[in-house]
């Protein structure tokens, strides 16, 4: 005798149904589970009391918050010049790395220089070099404000890794896609600028994102030669109210950024991967 | 039942030493620099016996690194500089001797974070505010510090009033009360620049991104005489100047029992006028620097 | 005089010699075959030709002009010379119109307006008419090679070489890309291909080169080759291709 169906749906159809129904009640349990034991638990450890008025303190974050948004635009100012800048000189160096004409060389040279020097130090003494020594040397005002001089190393830093990802973007365009482009009779500039690069950045944009992430949390390194943006305003609130609830309020605010930005990263990735098998 | 070998005891150490204390204070004038005699004679390691983190030693962080005029060489042991002197002359005063001071470093975070503390007081300039006081403990307050204007070197022909300062390019250490004083009294015209330490102010005034830093009085005049070339300091504000003058106070772990001993401690010194002896050998004289009205 | 001259045309790779010595004429209009195993050297001698691999030795003459004078800018032959491969090697971050107009534009420095009605009109010809939108991810493999060659036919090249177009194909496709060499021949084109498929070769070429180790062991009319090989390179060669 056939098997009698069931609203229409296959055997096969009604136990997958079933399936799908047992995994998400397995799954339901457990989240909330661990979360009831998070929640549960930890305030039960004898500090709470004490971490809870330290880090998770209402009136201080909402003392706070109004302020660490208004210095925020200053991180947001600095990131909306610094990402076009470092997106430009990455491309520039990433070029230069890869010139193969001989006048060109002293440019290639150039190139790895700076990506090994500006990979290798530490951000924030490049920051602190540049935003304090050159303006050092004498310059006037404006001109030796710390917001230029900083985000300049942030640039400069961001550009040798740009740079690099970049290069390895144009690498991973097929050598056939140079040789049908040349075949053509293109010469090399163009097959760059109209052939592989455009196919170079499409290829690497998702692993930009990550360093546009990365970058919005470096702004606050600009903290250490002046500008008050959101981690030096939480470190002010920190040290008159000590209490740690500011940085948790700054956290925040990155967090509503960059989730969101992580989140497209991540889908950006995941459909790089599936248009690629 | 008051054996004083029960050094746990707390609850009632305590209720011994406010029973000493409500003494003393019904007791005439004359008689309390006698009852103050006696008790610190014996009671210093008596009052803080069983209440400091290693018995019979004293552990008392400062800055890493301590700054002169508060400690001289970041060498706290020596006992040089006004921090420093006040420390061991309070540790000698609460009955330890010179070698039971133990020296340990800490940062401002560390010492406001929850939890147990590596020392058993603080001293590094901290100026008591009441929000501070909601987290941990301060001593009563030993010295008070007015706010002083140091500028660079391009800027030291700027008159000594608010309506000029206020049109000067300000910096300050972002995590001292400066900044709060800075908005309160001068409200600069730019929004201030603020800095993680004494080194960071120094290097945005030699860069002239600045032009004036507020920094309490004996830290400018450290700064402008030894760090800063061609600064000075062109002026101060009475420490009453504001609602709440900057009085700097030994900080404790919120609750700690030390507090009553450092405190009965304190009160000697300044009676005996020992306190003020030690400010008037480690910190210059301030009579100079004009204030700013 | 020949339209393409080859005179012993040398080209190695470190160690390895791919061309070995290769001498080949090719008449204005003419469709030339080259057989043989992979590895014989005809990807690599149609590189040569449209000067995307430089040779190390020999000469090659388009139109009596020595193309292969070392120092001479390449962009001007390949501009004359039209190359389709075996991978079709469309640029994906474009449509097939737009793949088709960009040598045009950038080498000729044509606007796109000039250029449209004659680039359509390619497509048109050649059945694809209503695929000029489409980006080559959405194109059938077929679709793809024929759109590479129109891409290819746009410059309005003197030459056109094919580099084994059919082999990545499923064999369904295969006819209607054979289709598109059979209009060019007949529209006067001149035609160097590598390929496998002998019956096409046997069909339409007007002479056919088996290539072996580098040389060229045996050339002549189809007929003739196929039919009754005289070198016994060629003879082993054919049983195994035609069994």
């Amino acid at each position: 005798m056939a098997h009698e169906k069931v609203a229409g749906l296959t055997r096969r159809a009604r136990y997958e149904a079933q399936q799908r129904r047992r995994s998400l009640i397995i799954a339901a349990t457990s989240t909330v589970i661990v979360l009831a034991a998070i929640i549960i638990f930890v305030p039960m450890a004898p500090g709470w009391a004490k971490v809870q008025q330290s880090f998770f303190n209402g009136d201080v974050l909402a003392r706070s918050f109004p302020k660490l948004l208004e210095a925020f635009t200053v991180n947001m100012m600095i990131f909306a010049w610094s990402a076009p800048a470092i997106a430009i000189l990455g491309l520039l160096i990433a070029l230069a790395r890869d010139a193969r004409s001989p006048a060109l060389f002293p440019l290639r040279i150039f190139g790895a220089a700076f990506t090994d020097i500006f990979r290798g130090v530490p951000v924030i003494l490049t920051v602190y070099l540049i935003g304090f020594g050159i303006p050092g040397l004498g310059l006037p005002r404006p001109w030796n404000s710390p917001y230029i001089w900083g985000s300049l190393a942030l640039i400069l830093t961001y550009s040798a890794y740009v740079a690099e990802i970049f290069r390895s973007g144009i690498d991973s365009v097929h050598h056939s896609q140079r040789s049908a482009a040349l075949s053509l009779g293109l010469s090399e500039r163009q097959v760059m600028r109209d052939v592989v690069l455009p196919q170079a950045i499409r290829n690497v944009v998702p692993s930009q994102m990550n360093m546009l992430i990365a970058l919005q949390k470096d702004v606050s390194l600009l903290s250490f030669i002046g500008p008050v943006e959101i981690f030096r305003q939480a470190g002010v609130f920190k040290s008159l109210l000590a209490n740690f609830t500011p940085y948790v309020g700054a956290a925040i605010i990155f967090l509503i950024v960059t989730i969101p930005a992580t989140r497209y990263a991540d889908y950006l990735m995941a459909r790089q991967m599936r248009d690629r098998s | 039942m008051l054996d004083s070998s029960d050094a746990r005891n707390y609850p009632l150490r305590k209720w011994v030493q406010q029973k000493v204390l409500d003494m003393s204070k019904t007791l005439s004038l004359a008689a309390i620099s006698v009852a103050l005699m006696t008790t610190t004679a014996f009671a210093g390691g008596h009052c803080a016996a069983g209440k400091t983190l290693t018995e019979g030693t004293l552990t008392i962080a400062t800055g890493n690194p301590a700054y002169y005029p508060w400690v001289l060489d970041d060498a706290p042991e020596s006992g040089e500089g006004f921090e420093a002197a006040v420390a061991f002359a309070l540790a000698t005063e609460m009955g330890f001797a010179a070698e039971d001071v133990l020296w340990v470093r800490s940062s401002f975070d560390e010492a406001i974070q929850p939890g147990a503390k590596n020392f058993d007081i603080n001293i590094q300039q901290y100026s008591i505010t009441p929000e501070r006081d909601q987290v941990v403990d301060f001593s009563a307050p030993y010295y008070t510090a007015p706010m002083a204007v140091l500028v660079s070197a391009n800027a030291v022909d700027t008159a000594p009033t608010i309506e000029a300062l206020r049109a000067l390019k300000w910096g300050a250490v972002g995590s001292t009360t400066a900044v709060p004083k800075l908005a309160a009294i001068i409200q600069p015209n730019d929004d201030p620049l603020l800095y993680g330490d004494n080194a960071d102010v120094n290097a945005a005034m030699t860069a002239n991104q600045i032009d004036a830093a507020l920094f309490d009085l004996p830290t400018a005049l450290f700064l402008s005489a030894v760090m800063i070339e061609g600064s000075k300091v062109i002026g101060q504000f009475a420490p009453d100047a504001s609602d709440n003058p900057d009085q700097f106070g030994m900080l404790m772990e919120e609750g700690n029992p030390l507090k009553a001993c450092v405190d009965e401690a304190l009160a000697a010194m300044k009676e005996s006028g020992e306190l003020a002896a030690i400010e008037a050998k480690w910190l210059q004289d301030t009579t100079g620097v004009p204030l700013i009205e | 005089m020949a339209k393409l001259e080859l005179r012993e045309v040398v080209k190695r790779f470190g160690n390895t010699t791919v061309c070995n010595g290769i001498n080949l004429d090719v008449a204005e209009g003419q469709m030339v075959c080259l057989i043989g195993a992979s590895g014989a050297g005809k990807s690599t001698l149609l590189r040569c030709i449209n000067l995307l691999e430089p040779i190390d030795d020999g000469e090659i003459f388009l139109d009596g002009e020595d193309i292969a004078e070392p120092g001479l800018n390449p962009q001007g032959v390949r501009a004359r010379i039209g190359m389709v491969f075996q991978s079709f090697n469309l640029f994906p971050h474009m449509t097939a119109l737009e793949n088709a107009m960009l040598a045009p534009r950038r080498v000729h420095g044509k606007a796109r307006v000039d250029l449209q009605p004659d680039i359509e009109a390619l497509f048109e010809r050649f059945g694809l008419a209503d695929r000029m939108g489409n980006y080559p991810d959405q194109l059938s493999g077929g679709q793809q090679q024929r759109v590479a060659i129109v891409r290819a036919l746009a410059m309005r090249p003197e030459v056109m070489l094919f580099d084994e177009i059919t082999s990545a194909l499923d064999p369904q496709l295969v006819g209607e890309v054979l289709d598109v060499l059979l209009m060019l021949k007949k529209q006067g084109m001149t035609m160097v291909l590598a390929t496998h498929e002998m019956g096409f070769a046997r069909e339409a070429a007007d002479k056919v080169c088996f290539l072996k180790d580098g040389r060229i062991v045996e050339e002549g009319a189809p007929d003739q080759l196929f039919g009754t090989p005289k070198h016994p390179e060629t003879q082993a060669f054919l049983a195994r291709a035609l069994k």
